[in-house]
């Protein structure tokens, strides 16, 4: 049996006492959300604590509330933003996305401030202890080096959330409350391109609740990439978000990658092929190409990094012509094992 | 430390000593006893220890036991009535849904939480809500017309097997 190591539980019963809970000791203390990335993390012996702060029992960290400008508590579980039937009418982008997590039995269990929070991931790092020992371990843990670029000053273990590249593109936010006051910051800037200090949040900040933007006329969707049809992490995942004038012109956009650095990374080139244009098979096909150079795909997830290089630019092609309600492209390119990809 | 807790198991009350790090899964098969509900990978990605808690399936390997206090815990033991087996495991039995068995308590599960609340799921309902319970033996066909033929059986709707498969292929068939 792979037994978690030993710690001790406190259930929180609001923000307050999580906050002040987790000020004591805020580098031993960490926080249980629905668990399904800390618990098999902690029995890996990747992720460690003395304490976890249980926040369950925190009411008015769950549910989805407002209209115009929704909030989701961070606590929400992944399941029920997917059956949400306002989510599913203001936001479907948001709830394909939150729907592409794992399996429909880990949703039922994992939030959203949790796959937000998610542990960076890579090949040298999501392996046994016993396995990591052996190669001495690796810079994110007990070890000096990244085996996927040795040279590296940086660990490139990458951002692995569905929900956070879509997030980005919408422009939604957080809130982030600790003893020392609340605020409210972009998503996007949540983040941190770090393998190993991943989060922009400080240690002794609760993420209590997400806020999405007024809809207005803005279409957003999620592409994701990965080996089977469910349970996998990404090897990508392109959020899009645009908005079109009167004659069909894109008049903004904003499109991050996930998977393929360690945060989401925003395409800027990819945004700056489409603003001013419609989209058409020649400028959806010129934004795809403008991505394949920003995204850092690296040996160190499933799949041949050069595969998911060229599968960027079809993926962000791929999200483009959904949006801009193009035929899907005639022929996609096959994976290594022989079959055409689809976006799962 | 081992705490006190008052689980609610199968309709039954067990008080049970387990320290904070034990997870349900460990509380299920080592302390109640009820070795129904499998350890497979117990990281949370082959959903053989499936159980339901309050009517949902989780995870009983990522799920700690002092957060279960006061929550309904479903296992497999709990599916049938005396000797008489539950639809689902009946179907199981009937159409050979299972070979090793292993993750046969797992999918029977899940499947009880889909069928509670749509006992006339689709197979691609079905699919769907299987996948995240992985075997490795029967290709995955039998299970999924088990589950639809036991949701169908369990609303009076007697369709033979065969002309479920038929159903699912075509749409339709002579028996309804």
């Amino acid at each position: 049996m792979l037994r978690l190591p030993e710690f001790s539980f406190v259930a929180a019963r609001d923000i307050g006492e999580a906050c002040a809970l987790l000020a004591e000791a805020p580098k031993s203390t960490r926080l249980l959300a629905g668990g399904t990335d800390l618990l098999p993390n902690m029995k890996r012996r990747h992720q460690h604590a003395q304490r976890l702060v249980g926040l369950r029992a925190v009411a008015n960290m769950r549910g989805i509330h407002g209209d115009s400008e929704m909030r989701v508590g961070a606590m929400t579980t992944l399941s029920t933003i997917t059956r949400d039937a306002k989510l599913q009418r203001h936001w479907p982008g948001f709830v394909r996305a939150v729907q592409s997590i794992s399996s429909p039995v880990l949703r039922t269990t994992g939030t959203i401030g949790g796959n937000l929070c998610l542990d960076t991931r890579c090949n040298y790092y999501n392996q046994s202890e016993e396995w990591r020992q052996a190669i001495g371990g690796c810079m994110k843990e007990a070890g000096d080096i990244c085996w996927v670029a040795p040279s590296s000053p940086r660990c490139w273990a990458i951002s692995a959330s569905d929900s956070a590249p879509l997030l980005c593109a919408i422009g939604a936010r957080v809130r982030l409350v600790s003893v020392r006051g609340e605020r409210v910051i972009p998503v996007e800037q949540l983040f941190v391109d770090d393998g190993i200090v991943w989060l922009g949040k400080s240690d002794d900040e609760v993420l209590t609740e997400v806020l999405l933007p007024p809809v207005e006329n803005t279409k957003a969707t999620y592409w994701k990439l990965r080996r089977r049809g469910s349970i996998d992490f990404p090897v990508l995942g392109v959020g899009a978000a645009l908005r079109m004038g009167a004659h069909g012109e894109v008049t903004h956009a904003r499109i991050f990658l996930g998977a393929v650095s360690s945060a989401p990374l925003r395409a800027p080139e990819s945004e700056a092929a489409l603003l001013g244009q419609q989209l058409t098979e020649a400028t959806v096909k010129a934004a795809g190409e403008a991505a394949r150079g920003v995204a850092h795909a690296l040996d160190n997830t499933d799949f041949t990094m050069l595969w998911r290089r060229q599968m960027t630019a079809v993926w962000v092609e791929g999200a483009l012509r959904e949006l801009g309600g193009l035929p899907p492209r005639a022929q996609m390119p096959e994976t290594p094992l022989g079959a055409p990809a689809m976006s799962v | 430390m081992e705490t006190a807790l008052k689980l609610n198991v199968n309709g039954e009350v067990r008080q049970v000593l387990a320290p904070a790090n034990h997870s349900l899964l460990e509380v299920l098969r080592e302390r109640c006893g009820l070795t129904g509900t499998k350890h497979g990978c117990e990281l949370g990605e082959c959903g053989a220890c499936t159980v339901l808690l309050d009517g949902e399936p989780v995870l009983a390997c990522l799920v700690l036991a002092v957060e279960c206090e006061d929550r309904r815990v479903e296992t497999v033991e709990g599916l049938s009535n005396g000797a008489a087996l539950h639809p689902l495991q009946q179907a199981f039995a009937d159409l050979g849904a299972a070979q090793c068995g292993y993750c046969t308590p797992g999918m029977l599960m899940t499947a009880k939480a889909l069928l509670d609340s749509n006992p006339l799921a689709s197979e691609m309902e079905v699919r769907e809500a299987l996948a995240g319970n992985l075997c490795r033996c029967t290709g995955y066909w039998k299970i999924v017309e088990a589950v639809q033929w036991a949701g169908r059986m369990s609303t009076g709707d007697m369709v033979p097997p065969q002309c479920l498969r038929e159903r699912n292929a075509a749409g339709g068939c002579s028996h309804g």
